[in-house]
């Protein structure tokens, strides 16, 4: 089955940082793929380039074999990717609901510049979409007086209110309780389930290992490793990338 | 509809009511002077909101379009020659030229972001300041004389009143129309993370501009009345960059994107702008005054009045409700565990470092 989202040799550097060198990944339609590699190793990076959000300096991005490399992020959005941050970036002054029309209305096809924000079926869609992700009593409350963790599933619920092709969920996990981190796989799990792809990055291994297959390791920006879970596990350029053993001595 | 709404429809009513018939139950051209400046202001400081207030992005270059909607109307009366209430018809010609200068001024400075867009703005105010102090057709310092009218003197202020009051009548229900819809929350979007907003589809650049562009229009039409009330525009006066800082500081006071606080901004500030200036013979010690209302505002109020005490009253309400817990605060302590909503709490989780070695592990 040839890939959903591929790239192939994307390269970008910061300077004298070679934050990408080569990175060449690729999410199966279907799939939960994860991204993982040690801090540094160029996830956020590839994140922001496939998104729009940073220019390669070489290599390519494909969704369903089409390029889109360095497309703006709202071009890169209208055609199906849809993405959240590692440091979770939501709208503080609008209400919750409000946020999820905010990505909802690329899909409202009215032309009058003074249609009210959001119609009904973009309101009940969205509601619907807080109920799935928990947080729908909190609707009419404004996003700033959210919890660290309901704004991650506020950011989750309006990536997922544009029904986006391919979700990227950038550290989904990170800095959230244990109970809300199983609150959230069981959600994308569901999702998976009903036909969603994702390409997860995430440094909790016991989340990736979990939810992920196939895990695609990077490091120094190339990848490294990447296959089903056991396998990438066990690999000895993982565990020398994560922990400093493996063949050094060789 | 809700007990909030009827208020807010009804209150807003009576002060178009109050309005429309304040300059008949107050016949002193003393006093009906004061409400056509102010409405002068409340148009303007409204029509600045479009843009900067629900933008976020200040500018401090719409006296631009102030200026050149004054000039216009007095070159377009001058050459070709409109007396007495035909002038008024030039308004909407006035608010075009606004318009028309809006596109390329928004193209140049809104390529950059916030502060640099600020300094983009007070440079091409400046530019235009210049081209009316040079420009032949502008009459130099000199500026441009208004035609003399012939109205009744008792009555005269009347019909600088209504067209202001016009001009701001429908500034604000566009911003009202404009704040609840689509584009609206684009741009209250872009105000919050523009980044974001263009990352779920928002056009950001074609949304600033447009919001610019409309904002420019009623800036410019009031401009043309303003002229033919005062009598007079040369540079310093058609360009004025205390006009900026009194718009700006108008929105903040009131409530900046909000629908009426630039409004109430500008009912409060011009009339006793006005005042001071009458009774005080060193007209400019209001500026100091205007200088210190700022820093208070931004320090003690920056979100203006009209957000301040809604959020006061939302508390006070909330406090006579017992037992309501205000949207995301924990749950009592001693909760059972399956009482505990997961999505409340938002204590950290592992460090990455030891979850990673012990997933690995």
């Amino acid at each position: 089955m040839s890939a959903l989202l591929r790239t192939e040799g994307l390269a970008k550097a910061y300077g004298g940082v070679q934050a990408l060198n080569g990175a060449s990944i690729e999410v199966s339609p279907g799939s939960i793929t994860g991204l993982i590699g040690p801090n540094g190793s160029g996830k956020t990076t590839l994140f922001n380039v496939i998104t729009g959000y940073a220019r390669a300096d070489a290599g390519q991005v494909f969704l369903d074999d089409r390029p889109i490399t360095n497309f703006r992020p709202e071009r890169v959005f209208a055609l199906g990717i849809g993405r959240t941050f590692q440091l979770t970036r939501i709208f503080p002054s609008l209400t919750v609901l409000e946020n999820m029309l905010i990505a909802a209305q690329h899909k409202e096809r009215s032309r009058n510049p003074f249609a009210v924000a959001g119609g009904p079926a973009s309101r009940r869609h969205a509601m619907e979409l807080l109920e799935f992700t928990g947080i729908v009593s909190h609707a009419s409350a404004l996003a700033q007086t959210l919890s660290y963790g309901q704004r991650k599933l506020l950011e989750l619920s309006y990536v997922l209110v544009a029904d986006p092709d391919v979700v990227l969920l950038d550290e989904p996990a990170g800095g959230v309780n244990p109970s809300l981190i199983n609150h959230l796989a069981t959600r994308i799990r569901e999702l998976n389930a009903a036909g969603k792809t994702f390409l997860i990055v995430e440094h909790n291994m016991d989340f990736v290992m979990r939810l992920c297959d196939p895990i695609t390791v990077l490091d120094y920006g190339s990848v490294i490793a990447s296959g089903p879970p056991d396998l990438v596990r066990n690999d000895p350029k993982v565990l020398d990338a994560y922990l400093g053993v493996g063949d050094d001595e060789s | 509809m809700t007990t909030a709404r009827v208020w807010q429809w009804s209150g807003s009513l009576l002060l178009l009511a109050a309005a429309a018939v304040f300059p008949l139950a107050f016949t002193n051209p003393a006093i009906t002077n004061y409400g056509v400046y102010t409405l002068i202001f409340v148009a303007a400081a409204s029509a600045w909101n479009i843009f900067s207030g629900y933008s976020g992005y200040i500018s401090l270059g719409h006296a631009v379009f102030f200026g050149s909607g004054a000039y216009f109307t007095g070159i377009a009366t001058r050459d070709w020659h409109y007396t007495g209430s035909q002038v008024f018809a030039l308004l909407p010609l006035a608010g075009l030229v606004g318009a028309i200068l809006a596109v390329p001024f928004g193209l140049l400075a809104l390529q950059v972001r916030r502060h640099t867009f600020v300094v983009m703005t007070i440079a091409v105010f400046f530019i235009f300041q210049l081209m009316a102090y040079n420009l032949a057709t502008t009459g130099g310092t000199s500026g441009l004389l208004a035609p003399t009218i012939n109205y009744n003197a008792a009555t005269y202020n009347n019909p600088f009143y209504y067209a202001a009051f016009a001009i701001a009548a429908g500034t604000i229900t566009l911003s009202w129309l404009i704040r609840r819809s689509r584009f609206g929350l684009q741009l209250r979007a872009i105000r919050d993370d523009e980044d974001r907003a263009r990352g779920l589809g928002v056009r950001a650049t074609q949304v600033k501009l447009s919001s610019f562009v409309i904002s420019a229009v009623p800036v410019a039409m009031i401009g043309g009345v303003w002229w033919y009330y005062t009598t007079l525009v040369d540079p310093s006066s058609g360009f004025d960059p205390l006009f900026d800082v009194a718009v700006a500081l108008m929105a903040f006071l009131g409530g900046l994107g909000t629908v009426a606080g630039p409004a109430l901004g500008a009912l409060i500030i011009e009339p006793a702008e006005l005042y001071f200036q009458q009774q005080v013979s060193s007209g400019y010690i209001f500026l100091i005054l205007y200088g210190a209302l700022f820093l208070v505002v931004i320090l003690i109020m920056p979100r203006g009045i009209l957000p301040t005490a809604g959020e006061l009253i939302t508390k006070w309400l909330t406090r006579r409700k017992n037992g309501t817990r205000p949207t995301g605060q924990r749950p009592p302590v001693g909760a059972s565990s399956s009482e505990v909503d997961p999505t409340t709490d938002d204590s950290q989780g592992q460090s990455p470092r030891a979850s990673t070695a012990s997933g690995l592990a």
